[in-house]
């Protein structure tokens, strides 16, 4: 009973803590930790692919670029209203997930890896070349009157933190339900070892195509929430960049546990906040910090500290 | 001007590009055959030979020409040398795990990309030809120092090639490619050949950049398009290996120079990345590769 | 009787190595048959051949009348066909139970926690649930592969080289074990242990160069000279 009741506790605590930081922060952060708590969001869904089931893609930009402009198209071009616009980039998200992996998981590890890349590089430019479709290079502004839901406006602070911060309540307590189901015990068993598995009667193809469209699932509704919430849809969100820094936060906050992409899309996002205003190069952190990360610390803070001691950290 | 010497100009724009790229992709392919290794950075390689040569010609009082040869030997020697300490510090720690160090060059391109904002700055620089020839078809004139691309390049493969067939260090690279435990057992240094391939591979790109620097400027975001090519070609190609890396980047240069010049550049590239994905996922093994 | 399983013209080569040639083979339902012969026999291949891990060149395997002969391996599985890895391969970094509650979960039944408790109990391992399965004794992860056989509640339990590495005292248990799983499961069972195989198994198959050299009861095979001359008086590592 404690061993349950102490990991649901902490994550009842994170959220009540994100809740009242709002009271207290000054504007400027606030923003800040609703775009970190939406990036998180997008983090959590990749570290389901990459953390539980071993997943190394290098191609999330494209489903988080699918929920934002599944989102933003229908909002610019067919004048939906907010809720199904979201609900269509949720979608986007899972299913591009899924037509990806139906192809890339006929392969593994480094194939893998490039197979990911190359399609969502391939979905960046198709982005580029439908310019007129899409807005291009400058992408474009969703409309502030499709920011309003249930009478709140998402473009002002406070609703926008709350909105921020229900999303990811709900993506973090069912992240936290989905790996301590028994689902969530097979996504690990393909990660530690495929053919086992396949020999205790589990079809990987299968396992590791679900597994991946909730990964697209949540990188979409993080899209298409970042899009809403900050009412910009645009090409740079498709780019390489935004493949490495979800798996950066994974990496850093400890892959494989429930609050690391959290925490390490927190320390990461204010480590090249800093960072910029020092130097145009800011993006130096990022590199030092992959570097470092994976010669010194492979299981990030929270994949060492649950060695360490805290066996329970779901 | 009619289609006929338009395809010319297209195929000459294209020879080049298959020239540069082959080089380019001939280096990265030599550090996937020999050492299993990713290179994410290797753009970056390639960028910093071409950032390097505006600053030997630039800062070294020698006319154009002097200083451009100057260049083409300092660049991939300085390169080498940071891929050298890369290997040695980072990959080699690693134990070159396939997926650790495809991380680890993601942060590795960062970091040389940011350090050459640092020092060279946000702007394209240009730098000087050795020589301005210019050679007048009957439909129009072309720049003879493209022409002069295409013959270097050959020459610097050749010597790759002679280096890989006749000289003991190419052998010992090869037996370490072939099996790296037993080339190990024999007494090979392994961590050298590990670190002198990665050097080589990296200052291939280097040489690949000194050539191109002439027509196309020194930029510190230039490194992103010479990788994701390289990635076309030697997977194209087939992972690891050069006879296909080489037929690979003659096809792909040559086409993208025709489809460039007809179509969009994008629906070039898109067309490439597409088939990348498709040739790994449905011919591993390359589609000129032999299937082992 | 009509056999539970049966294999008929099974074959596989590798290059020119032929490790299974051609094998016919009938498995009786309730039945410990025991596969024997020497290293390099072809047995491992053959029961890869059984439980999908490797696909068949030529011939046919049914199981209760239906093929089954190009079924992946997972969906053997789940028609009853459990295989024991025989180089322990467990989840050293997950715990016992998650490692039993794969299999049971796999099996589809209710009451997780019990069937976990229930296969864990039948191997002695019970009380390990919480142990990290890489931090286990040897002997203690081949019966926790064993466990792992037993929670996916198959039809046929294929064990390959199960008491290898293990100690006199397991293996008495492991031999009553094996007893009470017979009649409801049939045990298909590599074994290199001829004490253990004249002890358990009611059936004997002796490969020999990919092929069946002889089939039939233990006093029928202890007395064939073929089998002799091929296997037990070859002096080899028969015994190992």
């Amino acid at each position: 009973m404690s061993l349950s009741a102490k990991p649901l506790a902490l994550h009842l605590g994170l959220i009540a803590v994100l809740f009242a930081a709002q009271f207290m922060l000054p504007s400027y952060h606030a923003t800040n930790v609703s775009r970190i708590m939406v990036l998180s969001v997008f983090a959590m869904g990749y570290n389901i692919a990459f953390g539980y089931t071993g997943l190394l893609s290098l191609g999330h930009a494209l489903f988080f670029a699918a929920g934002m402009y599944g989102m933003g198209l229908p909002i610019w071009t067919l004048g939906w209203a907010p809720v199904p616009a979201l609900i269509a980039g949720l979608v986007a998200g899972g299913a591009l997930a899924g037509l990806v992996g139906l192809l890339a998981l006929r392969t593994a590890g480094v194939s893998f890896m490039i197979v990911t890349l190359m399609f969502a590089q391939a979905g960046y430019l198709t982005l580029l070349y439908l310019n007129t479709h899409t807005g291009g290079d400058e992408g474009f502004v969703v409309d502030s009157a499709a920011r309003m839901i249930a009478g709140f406006d998402l473009s002002t602070d406070t609703p926008r933190y709350m909105a921020a911060l229900i999303l990811f309540a709900i993506a973090m307590l069912i992240c936290l339900w989905l790996v301590r189901s028994p689902f969530g015990r097979v996504m690990v068993a393909m990660r530690e070892n495929e053919e086992r598995s396949r020999m205790l009667g589990y079809n990987p193809f299968r396992v590791k195509l679900t597994a991946l469209v909730i990964s697209g699932l949540y990188a979409g509704m993080a899209g298409a929430a970042y899009g809403m919430l900050f009412g910009y849809v645009g090409a740079t969100f498709a780019t390489i960049q935004y493949s490495i820094l979800p798996m950066l936060y994974v990496l850093l906050g400890g892959a494989g546990t429930v609050i690391g992409p959290f925490l390490g899309a927190l320390l990461m996002f204010y480590l090249i906040d800093i960072a910029s205003g020092y130097t145009t190069a800011y993006l130096f952190v990022v590199g030092a910090a992959l570097v470092v990360l994976v010669l010194f610390a492979p299981k990030g803070i929270l994949g060492t500290i649950r060695e360490r001691g805290l066996k329970w950290l779901p | 001007m009619a289609f006929g010497p338009f395809l010319f100009l297209a195929l000459l724009e294209g020879t080049v590009m298959a020239a540069v790229l082959a080089l380019t992709a001939i280096g990265l392919s030599l550090v996937f055959g020999v050492m299993r290794v990713v290179n994410v950075a290797h753009g970056e390689f390639f960028m910093l030979g071409a950032v390097t040569a505006w600053f030997v010609t630039h800062y070294l009082p020698f006319p154009p020409a002097i200083g451009w040869l100057a260049a083409l030997l300092i660049a991939p020697l300085v390169v080498g040398a940071i891929a050298w300490l890369a290997d040695v510090f980072v990959l080699k720690r690693l134990k070159y795990d396939p997926e650790a160090t495809i991380v680890a060059t993601i942060g590795l391109l960062y970091i040389l990309q940011q350090t050459a904002l640092t020092f060279y700055g946000p702007d394209a620089r240009p730098v000087e030809p050795p020589f301005n020839l210019r050679l007048q078809f009957p439909w129009f004139g072309y720049s003879g120092y493209k022409l002069f691309v295409v013959l270097a390049a050959g020459l610097i493969l050749l010597g790759v090639w002679a280096f890989m067939t006749r000289t003991k260090a190419g052998l010992v690279m090869r037996a370490t490619q072939v099996d790296m435990e037993t080339a190990r057992a024999f007494g090979i240094n392994v961590d050298r050949v590990y670190a002198g391939t990665f050097a080589l591979g990296a200052a291939l790109a280097a040489a690949a950049a000194v050539l191109i620097v002439p027509i196309q400027q020194a930029h510190y975001l230039m490194g992103h398009d010479p990788l994701l090519l390289s990635f076309i070609v030697v997977i194209i190609g087939g992972l690891g290996s050069l006879r296909g890396t080489l037929v690979a980047a003659l096809i792909i240069g040559l086409s993208d120079g025709v489809i460039s010049m007809f179509f969009s550049p994008t629906l070039a590239k898109i067309i490439a990345t597409l088939l990348v994905a498709l040739v790994l996922v449905f011919r591993p093994q390359g589609l000129f590769g032999a299937k082992t | 009787m009509a056999a539970l399983m049966e294999a008929k013209g099974l074959t596989r080569h590798f290059g020119g190595l032929r490790a299974v040639d051609g094998v016919d083979f009938r498995l009786q339902q309730g039945e410990i048959h025991a596969l024997i012969g020497p290293n390099g026999a072809g047995k491992t291949t053959f029961v890869s051949l059984l439980s999908g891990r490797i696909p068949v060149q030529s011939g046919t395997i049914t199981l209760a009348d239906e093929d089954i002969t190009r079924l992946p391996a997972h969906a053997r599985v789940k028609k009853g066909i459990a295989y024991t890895f025989q180089i322990t391969s467990v989840y050293p970094r997950l715990t016992v139970f998650d490692n039993v509650a794969l299999a049971a979960q796999s099996a589809g039944a209710l009451g997780l926690e019990a069937q976990v408790a229930a296969a864990l109990a039948q191997v002695n391992l019970a009380g390990f649930g919480g142990e990290l399965a890489g931090n286990l004794s040897y002997g203690h992860q081949r019966l926790l592969e064993v466990a792992m056989g037993l929670a996916l509640k198959p039809r046929i339990l294929i064990l390959d080289e199960p008491t290898q590495g293990l100690a006199a005292g397991e293996i008495e248990g492991f031999k009553t074990l094996v007893r009470s799983l017979v009649p409801a499961t049939t045990v298909l069972l590599i074994e290199h242990n001829m004490d253990v195989v004249m002890d358990l198994a009611t059936q004997i198959t002796v490969l020999n160069f990919g092929k069946v050299l002889a089939t039939g009861a233990p006093d029928a095979i202890r007395s064939n000279p073929e089998v002799q001359n091929a296997y037990l008086g070859g002096g080899d590592d028969a015994e190992g």
